[in-house]
């Protein structure tokens, strides 16, 4: 969790990406931001993200998305 | 058939032709040809009735349909068009309204906030309102008998490396110029349903915006959000049955490298064209096993000789170490490669790209020493005023003949589909209280701008600033405090070291 925390503060050092649940609504993340994130989280954790689990359920948090992370590597 | 001198006559011939056809779309609603043709002339009419006449009107309208017909009707009235956008920051669109010294602004319900929070002084005009006006053909026909081809149709503000955007300015001519030739080489017809991807406020959406009127195509434009979630996207065009793209390759490579393509492919398109910058030639290769049977077109051009000058379309199988030319220029259009002593460079060798034809742009408003810089006198003519435009951009030939993009002269990048003067990244940061020093260097491998700074403020809060100041794709996507700026010897920064430094930084 804390190198996806990492990822994340690097993309948006201002949110406290712990507490925000609203990450896509709330319209912090972008098209930048995702496709940033999906690189950085492929080499940090070695998963792939499959293209139907890119969606906004799954990255309106970090907890959404360190889950989406686990159950990748599972 | 009549020689063609204004743009607006591809409108006016199309709507007899097709009047009940889509022209604009979006996801929720459609305008006929007769719809833009009739909204158009009411805008066109209210602002003749309001006395402006060859002056830039500002439209500040939210990413729609009825914003390209905002722009139809500001040349139905002899004036220009200047797009902004929401996406563009405060304190940029500050500083194109001080260059423009504009008296009205067109704007919409969702703009309408934003503008009065600008301390703007001028007119402000509501579409929706505006659209109510009784179109006066008599006052039109006027206005069009007393148009000539080099009066502007637009002006569109790009990056410039002293802070301050450039407005580039440019004239019917060299739209119809720019719209036949590339039309030929696209092949579109009433058939074409274009997507459009890029914003408003830049050139690049002359591409769709111009030959849905002259052919009776229809252009929809694809919502923002569909851009994070590249599944979505490949169904949105599906489902709206989109044959023929002009993205930024940045927008391509979303969907090729996120694997879309395992689990659902483009259906319907068969024309595909990639601007911006250059494509990755492993996204490029999937895209192309994809889709066996359509055109891809690779495009190059800056905004200053209005929109695209170069074309390729891929008529081989391309290896993973190949790079896809910018091919050759469009009709009527001729690229010379000119060394550093402004001869013509030898074959196969680099050399600047420098474009000559109709499809150079009038130069920056207001800014005449700037546009001289950049608009020269061919150095090979010595006999007549002839101008030529000096892209900054390396080029050599391959040994097929086909135009090779190789380079930058300067630090002016291609980074999201836009272009930025990493100096302009500089010179607003620099502005921050308790900056002393900073410097942003671009990895061309991972696409990424990376600031270094020396200075009291922490990287949070240098960043916000940055938010604030700067467009979206100009944000710096790393942000690093340093203690001292490494310079060289003659005392500027050092810049390569700053690339090593940020190379090595990278986790292994």
């Amino acid at each position: 969790m804390e190198a996806l925390l990492e990822i994340l503060e690097e993309l948006h050092p201002e949110i406290d990406f712990l507490t925000h649940e609203k990450l896509i609504d709330d319209k912090i993340l972008d098209s930048f931001d995702i496709i940033t994130l999906i690189t950085e989280i492929s080499e940090e954790y070695d998963v792939r993200i499959p293209v139907d689990e890119i969606a906004p359920q799954n990255f309106n948090s970090a907890q959404a998305l360190y889950a989406l992370i686990q159950r990748l590597l599972d | 058939m009549d020689r063609q001198t204004n743009v607006l006559e591809y409108l006016d011939r199309i709507v007899e032709e097709c009047p009940d056809k889509a022209c604009y779309a979006n996801e929720s609603e459609i305008m006929t040809f007769r719809q833009v043709y009739q909204e158009a002339r009411a805008i066109g009419t209210f602002l003749a009735e309001q006395d402006l006449y060859q002056k830039p009107i500002v439209v500040f309208m939210k990413k729609h349909p009825r914003t390209i017909v905002a722009f139809l009707g500001t040349v139905y009235s002899g004036n220009y068009y200047v797009p902004i956008d929401e996406e563009i920051p405060t304190y940029r669109i500050e500083m194109i309204f001080q260059t423009l010294q504009s008296e009205a602004v067109i704007c919409d319900q969702s703009t309408i906030d934003s503008l009065s929070a600008l301390g703007y002084q001028g007119r402000i005009f509501i579409y929706d309102q505006m659209v109510k006006t009784k179109p006066q053909p008599d006052r039109l026909r006027q206005i069009r008998d007393r148009a000539i081809d080099t009066d502007p149709i637009y002006i569109v503000f790009t990056s410039g490396s002293t802070g301050v955007p450039k407005g580039v300015v440019a004239c019917h001519r060299s739209v119809i110029d720019y719209i036949e030739s590339f039309s030929e080489v696209m092949k579109f017809s009433r058939d074409t349903i274009f997507g459009i991807q890029v914003p408003l406020y830049v050139d690049a959406c002359l591409k769709e915006i111009f030959p849905t009127l002259k052919y009776g195509a229809t252009a929809i434009i694809i919502p923002k959000e569909l851009f994070m979630f590249p599944l979505k996207l490949v169904e949105f065009l599906n489902q709206h049955r989109i044959n023929t793209i002009c993205w930024v390759v940045p927008a391509l490579t979303l969907i090729s490298g996120l694997g879309v393509f395992e689990k659902v492919v483009p259906q319907y398109l068969h024309t595909i064209a990639a601007g911006s910058e250059v494509f990755p030639m492993k996204q490029f290769m999937l895209w192309q096993k994809t889709l066996p049977d359509a055109r891809f077109i690779n495009l190059y051009g800056p905004t200053e000789a209005t929109g695209m000058s170069c074309w390729y379309e891929a008529d081989r199988l391309f290896e993973i170490d190949d790079v896809l030319p910018i091919g050759r220029p469009f009709r009527n259009t001729q690229i010379m490669l000119l060394d550093d002593q402004d001869r013509p460079a030898k074959p196969g060798e680099p050399g600047e790209i420098c474009i000559r034809g109709t499809s150079l742009t009038m130069g920056y408003y207001k800014d005449f020493d700037k546009t001289n810089e950049c608009f020269v006198q061919n150095p090979l003519n010595t006999g007549y005023p002839e101008l030529i435009y000096r892209t900054g951009d390396i080029g050599r030939y391959n040994e097929k003949g086909e135009l090779l993009f190789v380079s930058r002269k300067d630090y002016q990048i291609k980074h999201m589909g836009h272009r930025i003067e990493l100096g302009e990244i500089e010179m607003v940061v620099n502005k921050m209280t308790g900056i002393l020093q900073c410097c942003a260097i671009f990895d061309d491998q991972r696409k990424k701008i990376i600031l270094y700074y020396v200075g009291t403020p922490d990287r949070a809060q240098v960043v916000q600033y940055c938010k604030q100041k700067l467009p979206r794709y100009m944000i710096p996507n790393l942000v690093e405090a340093l203690d001292v700026m490494p310079l060289t010897n003659n005392g500027k920064i050092n810049r390569l070291l700053l690339k090593e430094k940020y190379l090595n930084r990278k986790r292994s």
